[in-house]
């Protein structure tokens, strides 16, 4: 992975003095109230319903066991000794003191981390592909880029104060997995005729209030051009995007407002201007980078092992982790492990201070001291012998890191919701926590299949609602807290947003519904069809008419 | 804190006293416009708040002056002479086009000084406005950022092309100064240095 040379480190070290200095004038009362918040929001500093939410960095989501230990100091010595892994595979603590942040930012910057741009009106964390350089499917190696991207948007001068948020996403493979139509700029890697690597670049993607696909406006741009390219767009959206409504202010709604193809003439008479500027990315640039990134000592091993095989053959509760939670891998002999954050009796996305320490134990023992952060909130073992992967389980099991839920119902995507997030209009943990006891029978959610619920507690949809195959978000109505469901939506190539399927739920509800949903899937479902395959292929129709038939739980009447 | 009878400015990082008042615009008679229940802060990009025959009333205070845009696109034509005596500077607000400035005069570098009205700090268009002066258009003189400046974005506009900071007046000049040292390298290639720190210095290898 990348490792900071005195450059980077000065940077963040600088950054920790600056932020220590503005946290003491705003203490002092020479800071206002208005003038902090942009400042503390792009160090990643909320203010929340109870304490300050600390939101830290995790460049596309890689991390060593070192830094781990350190994110799990941290939630000891300054938090309630857990954090939060977040759909932007960074992390978040939600108990710490304003006055503990700069020191904080010191404890992180350490071991080469940050916190720098994970909130406010810039461009944030630059998210990929959780299994990036090791997935089978994969054509271009994303990290590199995504590496030179974090360089480049770092503290970019011009666009750092845009009219709102700014999110990028970055997918060499052929599956994506890193969601690159839901972001305001999605690059897709790919091989050209000419065997030089090439982006395909989506614009204009995000949920929030007014979820939209991106809209592809450019279909080769050569890797040299890529920042070069993405200045023209951000320029081109800072001057005009809207920053008279914060709901309208997204690069999407400037794209719908001009037509993509107005957008898109736009984006490249900029362009024509800042073509090969200095900041065209020079061969030599990307090779020293991309070396970072080299593939670890793998060991030449057999496709298949013996121990293995018995165990997954003798061991059913070990198969059926191995089935769910055990990824292919482009070495031979070697697999991607996911470790579930979701055992159901805490938050989606939680781990303890000692479960941190815990994988940084495991990813040195068993993957070569490093590990990533998944969008779907898991942690992520990149490459495990196939040979040792019965005493992986069994060192995780011990730790509540192996339940083997990964891409079934239970492993649900929820934001913090009401209970921490102040924009939240409805708590979403106790609902995620809900349905996962309502779905605990394991051969049960083994049968209904692959299945991703999401959960928002409000319409910003950090919770990715509006592409779970299943998807709640928490509504406010006069005061109270209703729950809205849908259904269809879908992630990846052929990404969908789901459509409501009718009036909103109490929130004891919402389990009921979600049995009604999957009764109406094992009816209707042809073999090896998905819940969102029956979806697509019957229509929400029969879905709607199961779950509104009769009240549920004879609760009162719906809102 | 400083007296206002005195105004200062900071100039290629010396703090200097201020020759070059912007010329006032009339409070405009507004309805206070809301957006989702929220009081509307920003300008829609482009758009024209004077009425022409109101811009045309207005008289150019004589010595230095800063006019500001819409005034100098009514009135240019009539200042030839104190433009080329190098009395006369422009204002831009962030909401107005800096086409709109290039497309006005037949050589922008006539003008000693033109300044960037931020009427609010979080608003980073006047950050491509320099940009654009400095890198597109050419503009070599001195870019003054006036209005709603505040020592933690100086660093930042300094990238951008402003050498000229009009620090909101209740706020330490001296202090601010502070602000546009707050990093030594930066990565990305600007318009104070167009080399990104690839270019400019070796770095580790894996």
């Amino acid at each position: 992975m990348y490792r900071y040379d005195s450059y980077d480190q000065r940077i963040v070290d600088e950054r920790v003095a600056q932020f220590r200095d503005q946290t003491r004038r705003y203490l002092a009362g020479e800071l206002s109230e208005d003038e902090f918040r942009p400042l503390r929001l792009q160090n990643g500093l909320y203010i929340q319903r109870h304490a300050p939410m600390l939101r830290v960095a995790i460049p596309y989501g890689h991390l060593s066991s070192r830094q781990m230990r350190m994110l799990a100091h941290i939630a000891r010595k300054y938090d309630r000794g857990y954090g939060h892994f977040s759909t932007r595979q960074n992390i978040q603590y939600n108990w710490p003191a304003l006055e503990a942040v700069p020191d904080i930012l010191a404890d992180l910057a350490s071991v080469e981390m940050h916190a720098i741009q994970t909130s406010g009106n810039c461009v944030r964390n630059i998210t990929t592909d959780q299994f990036a350089g090791v997935a089978p499917d994969e054509v271009i190696d994303p990290r590199p880029l995504a590496e030179i991207l974090r360089q480049w948007s770092t503290f970019h001068p011009e666009f750092a104060l845009l009219p709102r948020k700014f999110k990028i996403a970055v997918s060499g493979s052929i599956q994506d997995r890193a969601v690159v139509q839901m972001h305001d700029i999605g690059l897709e890697f790919f091989r050209d005729e000419a065997g030089e690597v090439a982006a395909r670049v989506w614009a204009g993607g995000g949920l929030g209030r007014t979820p939209i696909l991106g809209t592809r406006i450019r279909e080769h741009l050569h890797w040299q051009h890529l920042l070069t390219y993405c200045e023209a767009i951000l320029r081109v959206y800072n001057r005009h995007g809207r920053r008279d409504n914060a709901y309208k202010a997204r690069i999407k709604i400037l794209l719908k407002a001009l037509g993509a193809e107005e957008f898109s003439r736009q984006v490249e008479a900029e362009w024509e201007h800042l073509k090969g500027s200095p900041n065209t990315i020079t061969r030599s640039e990307f090779d020293r980078v991309a070396a970072y990134f080299a593939p670890p000592a793998y060991r030449e091993l057999p496709p298949h092992d013996a121990g293995f095989d018995a165990a997954l053959a003798s061991q059913p509760a070990f198969a059926a982790w191995v089935r769910r939670c055990v990824h292919a891998h482009r070495w031979p002999g070697y697999r991607a492990v996911t470790l579930s954050l979701k055992p159901g009796h805490r938050a989606p996305g939680d781990a303890a201070d000692a479960q941190m320490d815990a994988v940084a134990d495991l990813a040195e023992t068993f993957s070569f001291g490093e590990l990533r952060v998944s969008h779907e909130q898991n942690l992520i073992l990149a490459d495990v012998e196939l040979g040792r992967l019965h005493a992986l389980w069994t060192e995780a099991r011990k730790h509540g890191l192996a339940t083997p839920n990964v891409g079934l119902l239970t492993d649900i995507i929820c934001c913090p919701g009401g209970d921490f997030c102040s924009l939240a209009n409805a708590p979403s943990i106790p609902i995620a926590q809900a349905i996962q006891q309502t779905f605990d029978d394991l051969d049960y959610l083994h049968d209904i299949g692959e299945l991703e619920l999401n959960i928002s507690g409000c319409m910003n949809a950090c919770g990715h609602h509006h592409v779970g195959h299943i998807g709640i978000l928490g509504v406010d109505k006069d005061g109270s807290e209703w729950y809205q469901v849908s259904i269809g939506g879908k992630q990846g190539s052929d990404a969908s947003i789901g459509s409501v399927i009718g009036p909103s739920f109490a929130a004891d509800e919402v389990p009921g519904v979600i049995s009604r949903l999957i009764e109406v899937y094992i009816r209707e479902r042809h073999a090896d069809e998905r819940f969102v395959d029956t979806v697509r292929r019957i229509g929400s129709g029969p879905f709607k008419e199961h779950v509104y038939q009769t009240r549920i739980d004879g609760e009162p009447a719906r809102a | 804190m400083r007296e206002a009878s005195v105004p200062a400015v900071i100039v290629d990082g010396v703090i200097v006293a201020d020759e070059w008042p912007v010329m006032p615009l009339p409070v405009l008679d507004e309805a206070v416009r809301r957006q989702a229940g929220k009081v509307v802060l920003f300008r829609l990009t482009g758009e024209q708040p004077y009425p022409a025959e109101r811009l045309a009333m207005m008289e150019i205070p004589q010595g230095r002056v800063l006019v500001p845009l819409p005034v100098w696109k009514v009135h240019g034509g009539s200042l030839a002479g104190r433009v080329a005596a190098g009395e006369i500077g422009i204002c831009i607000d962030t909401h107005e086009l800096v086409e709109d400035l290039v497309g006005s005069v037949s050589d922008l570098n006539a003008f000693p000084v033109i300044a960037v009205r931020f009427e609010r700090f979080a608003d980073g268009r006047g950050y491509s406005i320099a940009t654009l002066l400095r890198t597109r258009y050419g503009y070599r003189g001195q870019l003054r950022a006036v209005g709603d400046v505040l020592r933690d974005q100086l660093f930042l506009m300094r990238r951008c092309g402003f050498n000229a900071f009009a620090v909101r007046a209740d706020r330490d000049l001296a202090a601010a100064l502070q602000g546009l040292k707050d990093f030594s390298e930066p990565y990305q290639g600007a318009v104070d240095e167009p080399q990104p720190l690839w270019r400019r210095h070796p770095r580790a290898q894996a």
